[in-house]
């Protein structure tokens, strides 16, 4: 009873990860499934036949493929223009400074349904087609605060006194920038990167809005849903889960055997 | 001559040297400003006005939509979906409330527990975002099924029995009742909670804490009178975190519920892309946006931290 008193927290705590981690669970045991009909809820029997065809399903892994490159532009752009906006924050003084940030925080604190239906709105009267290009200015558009949240957290973090040791040592500003700033305002950068991938290629409510007739991997999957949802489905999702923590390990291990070496 | 030269050179060339950087350095914030900006300005600021307009127009698909000033709309759209809009803020207050307290023990022991397993245990918190959250919750279908693991023990324990009474639950099965929409918000929007949980409490000093046990506060009083108030500002951004998004959503509704658990975000959602109704869809979604940016405001003040923003 005592030692029940003692872990109470790490109980509770691992009970929240297995609620966390079981859905993955059995999306991972459900793509060895042989399901009766279209639909993949229920277990019937073991197969492989699904990883043996992962793109077996009409259309799956065109979209897959139009998903990973939407959320590679939608990241290249939301990452240039958030890169600046966080660099003319902390480094500058300018007008306006406060209705700038309430503009990047706002995107932020609106339910994604509200920004989904109102640039659907502006498409519509402005009489633009849907289609990958105003899902792609959507994605950049709701990425770009994450990425300045990211960026600036970094850059406000940086001694400015490292820029005027190298302005010091007689190097330009060209070559400051490149050689100082952008490598120590690198892992700010990844970060924000990072998370503008994965928001624009996760992202379902306003690809749903704004797509029209041009399918990514979440719309075809609420399709499936719809439809009759095939194996390979859970293939993917497997597929990404595993990958994404080898990455995460892989870089660990890196990380580790570099710190090792060096205390060596 | 050579003084002459080295009495005017100094002058004219010195000068504009010296006043040109700055003239064009105040100008190099508003450049990097700019493109961003307008991005924001007209692809979130600009469709606002757009859907404002929008919901005071009138007319048909066929005959064109013209403004106006049809503010009846709104009176209208609320009166006849007033219950969605109370199902969304109770369904995304429930999950927001769990989400607290199933994230709080987790993020505690992330931070301050967990040792060399720290790594680790944030990793798995963070990896089922590599799985399309669509994908995952439709997971929840087969974890909910009416014949499943989980819905036989809740079955064995009496647990229906009470979620039934409540109305949470009916006939006995999960699926498609409020309990599996809840289910599933909370469950989407739970990294959401835990990671500024986790980054307030990594922050906090551990000797708060010796220094709270030498001064005789128990475990119970530490964590109220010290651990709780310095991890606020991860309740709050967390609890923001997981109420918007919860608030708009429909795809939880939608997967997992039935025609009795809509949320306002599916109605928005089928009048903007079935009904063909844009009139009333753009009053539903600027009546959700009053909503919740009054909320919010109205939060962070009580909370008193307005320097998160």
């Amino acid at each position: 009873m005592r030692w029940l008193r003692k872990n109470l927290v790490v109980i509770a705590g691992l009970l929240t990860l297995a609620y966390m981690i079981l859905p993955n669970l059995v999306v991972m045991a459900f793509s060895f499934n042989r399901p009766k009909g279209r639909f993949n809820y229920s277990w019937q029997e073991f197969s492989l036949d699904a990883w043996k065809d992962p793109c077996g399903v009409a259309d799956m892994c065109e979209s897959l493929s139009l998903s990973l490159q939407l959320a590679a532009w939608a990241t290249l752009g939301a990452v240039l223009l958030g890169t600046m906006i966080a660099f003319a924050l902390v480094r500058y003084r300018f007008r306006a400074r406060g209705a700038i940030n309430s503009l990047i925080f706002l995107p932020m604190a609106m339910p994604e349904v509200v920004m989904a239906a109102s640039l659907l709105t502006l498409f519509l009267n402005m009489g633009i087609e849907l289609g990958f290009w105003t899902v792609l200015i959507a994605h950049i558009m709701f990425c770009l605060s994450f990425v300045v949240t990211a960026v600036k957290a970094r850059v406000m973090s940086m001694d400015p006194r490292l820029e005027e040791a190298a302005r010091d040592l007689y190097a330009g500003p060209a070559q400051t920038f490149l050689r100082v700033t952008l490598p120590i305002a690198a892992p700010g950068i990844a970060a924000g990167a990072l998370l503008a991938f994965a928001l624009s290629f996760d992202d379902f409510i306003i690809t749903n809005f704004n797509a029209g007739s041009t399918v990514t991997f979440p719309m075809f999957v609420w399709g499936s849903a719809q439809r009759g949802t095939p194996v390979q489905i859970n293939v993917i999702g497997t597929a990404m889960f595993v990958l994404a923590v080898l990455m995460v390990a892989a870089g660990q291990f890196i990380t580790n055997r570099r710190k090792k070496t060096a205390t060596a | 001559m050579t003084a002459t030269l080295a009495k005017e050179a100094p002058g004219p060339v010195e000068e504009p040297v010296l006043r040109k950087p700055p003239a064009r350095k105040r100008l190099v914030p508003y450049w990097l400003l700019l493109p961003g900006i307008v991005w924001l300005l007209v692809f979130f600021a600009l469709p606002m006005v757009y859907q404002a307009s929008t919901s005071v127009q009138t007319g048909s698909l066929e005959k064109g939509f013209e403004v106006t000033w049809h503010f009846q709309t709104y009176w209208n759209a609320f009166q006849e979906y007033w219950p969605q809009f109370v199902r969304s803020l109770l369904y995304a207050g429930t999950a927001t409330l769990l989400c607290l307290l199933l994230g709080y023990p987790l993020a505690y022991l992330i931070a301050f527990k967990a040792g060399r397993w720290r790594n680790l245990l944030l990793v798995l918190v963070i990896a089922p975002f590599f799985t399309s959250f669509l994908i995952r919750t439709l997971a929840w279908k087969t974890i909910l099924a009416d014949d499943s693991v989980v819905v036989d023990v809740l079955n064995a324990l009496h647990f229906l029995d009470v979620t039934d009474w409540l109305g949470w639950t009916e006939g006995d099965r999960v699926l498609a009742t409020p309990m599996a929409v809840v289910t599933g918000l909370t469950y989407n929007f739970l990294p959401f909670m835990i990671l500024p949980l986790y980054t307030s409490l990594e922050r906090i000093d551990g000797r708060l804490h010796e220094a709270a046990q030498d001064l005789y506060a128990s475990p119970a009083t530490t964590f109220r009178k010290v651990t709780f108030p310095l991890s606020m500002p991860g309740v709050v951004s967390g609890t923001l975190l997981t109420f918007i998004p919860a608030s708009g959503d429909y795809v939880n509704a939608e997967l997992l519920g039935s025609t009795d658990t809509k949320m306002v975000g599916n109605v928005i959602q089928s009048q903007f892309l079935r009904v063909l109704d844009y009139p009333t869809a753009a009053a539903l979604s600027f009546i959700l946006m009053a909503i919740v940016l009054g909320m919010v405001t109205v939060y962070i003040r009580r909370a008193g931290t307005e320097d998160l923003v």
